[in-house]
């Protein structure tokens, strides 16, 4: 296992109001993505266990694709990753961010 | 969410939902309130030692919510993290939440299994966790507290899964939801392929798959893979379904007595099907839900009695 943290900067917060939102599942080419409103605005934050290991600068890449596209801004996600692919990884992102938009 | 969505969202298939979604959607819209959620992280506690990844919810949901305006308890396992498989942390939310069904008395538990038993690299752990789920399943029922289990996820419900569904009051079942102890894996490895062919998936469908648990009576409905059929059987389980009593225990062991000696013979499940009176039985296993239904009624109509 390897633990990885990337932490950035974000020009707007991100939307809705929703404190928490949980997306995927941890299995073979896929991941969890736990996305918390628990940051300054203007910070984000993305905690990764992954059982894939050595590919730190993919994740670097992916993340900071992510962060340019969605600003999102005040959430740190925490990820358990299954082996996910790097296409998976975004739209689980995505995905968790829509998330907190939604009006429970 | 509108109440027209949620209707419409319901028609999605229960065999490729999530554990999460399959409680969304199960449940009144909005209703879900969950116990121990990701956010507080209860991961196992084995599974690094073995350097596998966690799951922050430890692959089971539990909470509260409402069907069709009624509280209810529910539990909704993931069948794609570990196989749905019963570890410490995983057990103890189970067990947890029936012993508040059981001190409350009022509240009926839902079990959305999905699993193929104990977690192997906890396995010691995760047998006493069957152990305590299965007590706490008897003790909800003496209590008065219904207990329904549904079974139609990817993983199925095996090893200890299939045990604790024999402790429910009732069981609804689709047809890609198997119910045994042993997979047909583990069959073949210790008895041989003569025994069971694992890879005959049609020998493992009609032996372990749905239609022919609900044709012998393990189960009690039988539901169309969609999250509409599970939330209709449901509801009619809730109030079907028999208490727990010695004259409960009584039906049952009778009704499993006859049932020996009408099928105690029979090589397989096709003979059965015969044996119960169904004249077309080779047709069983490509029936559509609602014709199979109406067959299983028409065997079963008068086994209300037992567990």
């Amino acid at each position: 296992m390897e633990d990885l943290t990337y932490t950035h900067t974000a020009p707007r917060p991100a939307g809705g109001t929703r404190p928490m939102a949980i997306i995927g599942v941890v299995a073979s080419g896929n991941l969890e993505v736990l996305a918390e409103r628990v940051l300054p605005d203007a910070e984000c934050r993305v905690e990764i266990r992954t059982a894939a290991e050595g590919f730190g600068d993919v994740w670097n890449a992916v993340i900071a694709d992510f962060v340019e596209r969605h600003s999102p801004g005040g959430i740190k996600f925490s990820i358990n990753d299954g082996g996910a692919r790097p296409d998976t990884v975004a739209l689980r992102l995505a995905q968790a961010v829509r998330l907190l938009e939604v009006t429970p | 969410m509108s109440a027209a969505s949620a209707e419409q969202d319901r028609s999605a298939s229960w065999y490729e939902a999530s554990a999460r979604t399959r409680v969304r959607l199960l449940l009144d819209a909005g209703s879900f309130r969950e116990f121990i959620g990701p956010q507080m992280r209860e991961v196992s506690p084995h599974l690094k030692v073995f350097n596998l990844p966690e799951q922050f919810d430890d692959g089971i949901v539990v909470g509260r919510g409402a069907l069709d305006g009624a509280p209810v308890f529910v539990a909704a396992q993931e069948g794609r993290f570990m196989g749905g498989a019963f570890g410490e942390v995983h057990g103890a939310k189970l067990t947890g939440l029936l012993r508040a069904a059981r001190d409350l008395k009022s509240v009926p538990v839902l079990i959305l299994f999905d699993t193929g038993g104990v977690r192997l690299q906890e396995a010691n752990a995760g047998e006493l966790a069957i152990a305590e789920i299965m007590r706490a399943v008897i003790e909800a029922r003496l209590a008065g507290v219904k207990v329904v289990g549904l079974i139609g996820g990817r993983a199925g419900c095996y090893g200890g899964g299939g045990l604790i569904a024999g402790c429910c009051s009732a069981l609804a079942v689709s047809e890609q939801g198997r119910i045994a102890v042993s997979g047909p894996e583990v069959i073949e490895t210790n008895r041989g392929v003569e025994e069971f062919d694992s890879k005959d998936r049609a020998l493992v469908w009609r032996t372990m798959g749905g239609k022919h648990r609900r044709l012998l009576g393990a189960a009690e409905a039988f539901a169309d893979d969609s999250v509409t059929s599970f939330r209709a059987a449901a509801l009619g389980l809730l109030v079907t379904a028999s208490g727990f009593d010695l004259q409960t225990l009584n039906a049952e062991q009778a009704r499993l007595e006859e049932r020996l000696q009408k099928f105690g013979t029979c090589q397989d499940a096709i003979d059965i099907w015969r044996a119960a009176g169904i004249s077309d039985a080779e047709s069983v296993p490509a029936l559509p839900a609602d014709p199979f239904i109406a067959l299983a009624d028409k065997v079963w109509r008068v086994r209300h009695d037992a567990r």
